[in-house]
């Protein structure tokens, strides 16, 4: 059985403009599913709808019609089956990295004791030992966004969903995180959906590329590069990686031709 | 997971702050205690040579008034008043925080709060509340209980409004993580809103102090038996200008003297936001 069932899911919103209300239909019947261990990224222009894709498996929204299942439960809020990376990061300014961490277990109810012990432990994976006392103010884009990755992480969700989570951060970063979630990948084997507006990124990551265009989904492409998979720079030299970001870069661009005189 | 990229961002951010520090080009030193000390020691001076040629009906200066504190303090009548009016004051004030946070953190958070009952803040700040001390006496005499009524009603509305301003502008995203972590919306309010709007709510707690003074002053006035605001009302009535100038130094001194730790407060209750939003000291 998969770990997530996207069926048929639709959501619209109401937008208020002076002109009077505005009804955007921002997923039309989507569908996909996602296997157990699997990386999956959802990629398309601004607008396609993939964060809110996201939004609604998370369960931050509500969808209007259409149901998400995960590991055979109907969504029907959030839960800790699941864990959110924010495309901001979004950390409490207050807290240090490690009660940063800290946040999701204590609100699971778990010991002062214990949860210190476990944050420590995700703190250790993402390689911020040195800065376990630091706030946030006071870490760089790059290691704020570990501290997002270890923090969903904590709470030991059975799938980890992450919203365009490297695109606030410089090339060389990005790279380096990118790297890095797939080391966290082979070693917890979790089950990874990643919302990602980077071409490059989307086939680096994912063993399937979902291709949203206006609200459902166009394409699904299999990427075929090894798992685990070797330097970055590697995968860029191999043919597939080639040949699946042609194929992607021309289903996006058919979508910009038809949307460019739709809602953005 | 290997160490050297983390190691190497270190590394970054270490050589930045080191070339962010390095000086350009020499410049005079700022000291803004040293040029406030001054400003405060010209003025005083200034003051002291310009009462002295003025009638002391009409005013007096800073030696005068020196020498009324001494005697005062000496007699105790001057400690005695501060007593009668500092009890009120922290009284009241402690009790507008008290309800002042809670308040403004419902109205804050819950639309149908604020629909029903927002209305009445707004209001009430912009009212002049001062207006109904005559009514306050009637209610509640003239004793300690009206000035702790009246400082609570003046200094409830800014702490009030302050953390309610602070409760909207915590950025929803910060919400959306408590959500996604399945918090309750009391452990969001506890550890999301409330500290996500102390900065706000200690800039309320500022406005308030200032209020809180006016109203206990004004307050004693009405009542006219005792406190600071008692010596005041009896100095000037006798044309006695030198007495009357003497508690308000000493007023003057308390408002200065809370608000400065009230400064200290803040950074100690929420350093990140006096590192984030460019406030740094000297």
């Amino acid at each position: 059985m998969a770990q997530v069932s996207v069926v048929d899911v639709q959501k619209n919103f109401t937008l208020s403009l002076s002109s009077g209300d505005k009804e955007i239909r921002a997923l039309r019947g989507a569908s996909f599913e996602v296997a157990q261990g699997e990386i999956v990224a959802i990629t398309g222009a601004s607008g396609c709808g993939k964060t809110t894709m996201l939004r609604i498996i998370m369960g931050l929204d509500d969808p209007t019609g259409g149901d998400v299942y995960v590991s055979g439960k109907a969504v029907t809020g959030c839960g800790y089956d699941r864990g959110m990376v924010f495309q901001h990061a979004e950390l409490l300014p207050w807290r240090s990295a490690l009660d940063n961490i800290e946040f999701g277990l204590q609100m699971k109810g778990m010991s002062r004791t214990e949860r210190r012990v476990h944050a420590e432990k995700y703190l250790n994976l993402v390689g911020l030992d040195h800065a376990r006392d630091r706030k946030p103010h006071q870490l760089s884009g790059g290691m704020k966004q570990r501290v997002g990755i270890a923090r969903a992480l904590a709470i030991e969700p059975d799938v980890l969903l992450m919203d365009e989570p490297f695109s606030a951060l410089d090339a060389q970063t990005r790279e380096m995180l990118q790297a890095e979630l797939l080391e966290i990948h082979a070693m917890t084997g979790k089950t990874i959906i990643i919302v990602t507006h980077d071409l490059d990124e989307a086939i680096l990551l994912a063993d399937r590329v979902v291709v949203m265009e206006t609200g459902s989904v166009k394409e699904i492409l299999n990427i075929a590069l090894p798992r685990p998979r070797g330097p970055l720079a590697e995968m860029r030299a191999e043919t597939e990686f080639s040949h699946n970001r042609i194929r992607l870069w021309e289903l996006l661009h058919a979508d910009e031709a038809k949307s460019a005189g739709g809602a953005h | 997971m290997s160490k050297s990229p983390t190691a190497k961002a270190d590394n970054l951010v270490l050589y930045d702050a080191k070339a962010g520090a390095r000086p350009s080009r020499r410049r005079v030193p700022f000291h803004p205690t040293l040029i406030t000390t001054a400003s405060v020691i010209i003025a005083v001076l200034l003051w002291e040579y310009f009462g002295r040629n003025v009638d002391p009906l009409f005013s007096s200066y800073p030696t005068a008034i020196a020498g009324k504190l001494w005697a005062m303090t000496v007699d105790g009548s001057l400690f005695k008043a501060s007593m009668q009016s500092l009890r009120p004051l922290a009284a009241g004030f402690a009790l507008s925080v008290v309800l002042g946070i809670p308040a403004g953190l419902l109205l804050g958070r819950f639309r149908w709060v604020e629909a029903a009952f927002g209305i009445y803040i707004t209001a009430g700040y912009a009212m002049p509340l001062i207006a109904l001390i005559p009514l306050f006496v009637l209610w509640f005499g003239l004793g300690f209980a009206v000035k702790v009524a009246i400082v609570t009603l003046l200094s409830f509305f800014p702490i009030c409004i302050n953390t309610w301003i602070g409760v909207k502008a915590v950025p929803k995203t910060l919400i959306e993580v408590g959500k996604s972590f399945v918090a309750s919306p009391l452990a969001i309010m506890v550890n999301i809103v409330l500290p996500a709007s102390v900065p706000y709510v200690m800039a309320g707690i500022r406005l308030a102090v200032g209020k809180a003074i006016i109203a206990m002053i004004v307050a004693e006035f009405f009542t006219a038996i005792s406190g600071l605001g008692g010596i005041i009302l009896t100095a000037s009535n006798n044309f006695e200008t030198a007495e009357m100038l003497a508690p308000i130094i000493v007023i003057m001194v308390f408002a200065v003297v809370i608000t400065a730790l009230l400064e200290k407060l803040e950074r100690w209750v929420a350093p990140w936001h006096v590192e984030t939003s460019g406030q740094r000291e000297s």
